[in-house]
């Protein structure tokens, strides 16, 4: 091997040592990487008990009441639900229907009691015009499929 | 032409254009790239900003808070691109031990970090009313404000050596190790539950009206030739300050031509 080549191997080889070492402590501190946790790991007692945690999903459709500034609405994953309840303003983009990140503890009975709560925005941009057509599209699948069922 | 690319064929073992890894091959056309890429810049920025701000439509969730994406992404990306650029750089100086490559990497980092800077500045005053805060730290968010860290610890330590080998050599390190932050700012929307919302443009695929994707990739592409022209640049300069003695310079400069 000439110079150069042992140089370049010796650099891609400390690079590489260097990767695995990175992918090792990054899947190591999975857990503490997670943003939220989803309402199927809080009912699976996945998340942490008597501590601050964030809950992340949907904000179920129709779920919504506010009394003032307290609303309390129920947050899913489609497969599981928790119930939250807040007191504050919430955000421009929250939406029922939409995501959202809530920050709190998870009381004895149950209810999750946020002190912050963050709209979680998709990765769709579109016109208003354009959103209305998805919209409309959905509504007839939904319709399509609820006057199929036996 | 033929003659000189020949003899330069033979002086530098068969590739013409190895003969531009001289800071003295290369000041001359780092100036052409130079202008050439600072009027692109000027002209797709004024289209892209017309069509992203007069041309595209109001986002249907977002109101008209989502323009500023026209300006966030691009930054993020080219953020991310200039580190690899400067890791690319930096690996072929610490092999090969050409000057430029040095140059070319130092040329890069300030415009890397001030694009690390503009996406992380523009996402906070988007979050506010998007989310409801300016920052989270959330893995998108934590691993470009690491990249900017990495920015100024290159520049830090490129800058702390006495001997200028000794910097080169410590920052190119860096800029090596650093790279792997990159992929993980990339995936970490996609590996981790995190609240910046995924990738709106993949390759081959976007969840994105056509026109805010055309005026956003134009965009894109302003902010790539703002960079090479504002790196090109700074490699003039950069050569006029380390080779400031030699004949040719003397000759390049204060003979008018660039």
């Amino acid at each position: 091997m000439t110079l150069k080549q042992k140089r370049l191997a010796l650099i891609l080889g400390g690079l590489a040592v260097i990767a695995v070492a990175v992918a090792l402590v990054l899947s190591a501190f999975n857990q503490n990487l997670v943003f939220f946790f989803s309402p199927s790991q809080i009912v699976a007692k996945e998340a942490p008990v008597g501590r601050a945690f964030r809950l992340g999903g949907m904000v179920e459709e129709g779920s919504v009441k506010r009394d003032g500034i307290d609303v309390q609405f129920r947050v899913t994953d489609t497969a599981q639900v928790v119930p939250v309840r807040y007191s504050g303003i919430l955000p421009d983009l929250f939406r029922e229907g939409k995501g959202v990140v809530a920050q709190g503890t998870l009381g004895p009975d149950g209810v999750f009691q946020a002190k912050e709560v963050l709209a979680k925005h998709d990765e769709n941009y579109m016109p208003p015009e354009a959103a209305t057509a998805v919209e409309k599209a959905h509504q007839a699948r939904d319709m399509a499929a609820h006057t199929l069922k036996p | 032409m033929a003659r000189s690319e020949q003899q330069s064929n033979e002086r530098y073992g068969g590739r013409w254009f190895w003969r531009y890894a001289s800071p003295s091959a290369f000041f001359a056309p780092a100036g052409r790239i130079e202008t050439l890429c600072w009027v692109l810049a000027a002209v797709l920025a004024a289209i892209g900003l017309y069509l992203g701000f007069f041309v595209a439509p109001t986002d249907a969730q977002q109101g008209e808070a989502y323009r500023v994406i026209f300006i966030h992404v691009p930054a993020a990306w080219m953020a991310m691109v200039i580190y690899l650029a400067m890791a690319f750089w930096s690996l072929l100086g610490l092999w090969l031990g050409t000057r430029l490559s040095f140059m070319m990497s130092h040329a890069l980092a300030p415009t890397g970090a001030l694009m690390a800077v503009l996406s992380l500045w523009t996402g906070a005053l988007w979050g506010r009313p998007t989310w409801g805060t300016y920052w989270v730290w959330d893995a998108r968010l934590t691993s470009t404000l690491i990249l900017f860290f990495l920015y100024v610890g290159y520049m830090a330590l490129a800058a702390a050596f006495d001997d200028r080998r000794k910097g080169d050599r410590a920052a190119a390190l860096i800029a090596l190790v650093g790279a792997i932050n990159v992929p993980i700012i990339y995936f970490s929307v996609k590996w981790w539950n995190t609240l910046h919302q995924g990738s709106s443009v993949r390759p081959g695929s976007s969840s994105m009206a056509t026109i805010m994707l055309a005026a956003m990739l134009i965009m894109t592409f302003a902010f790539w030739a703002y960079s090479i022209a504002a790196a090109m640049h700074r490699l003039r300069t950069i050569i006029i300050e380390r080779e400031g003695n030699a004949a040719w310079l003397r000759a390049s400069v204060l003979g008018g031509k660039r």
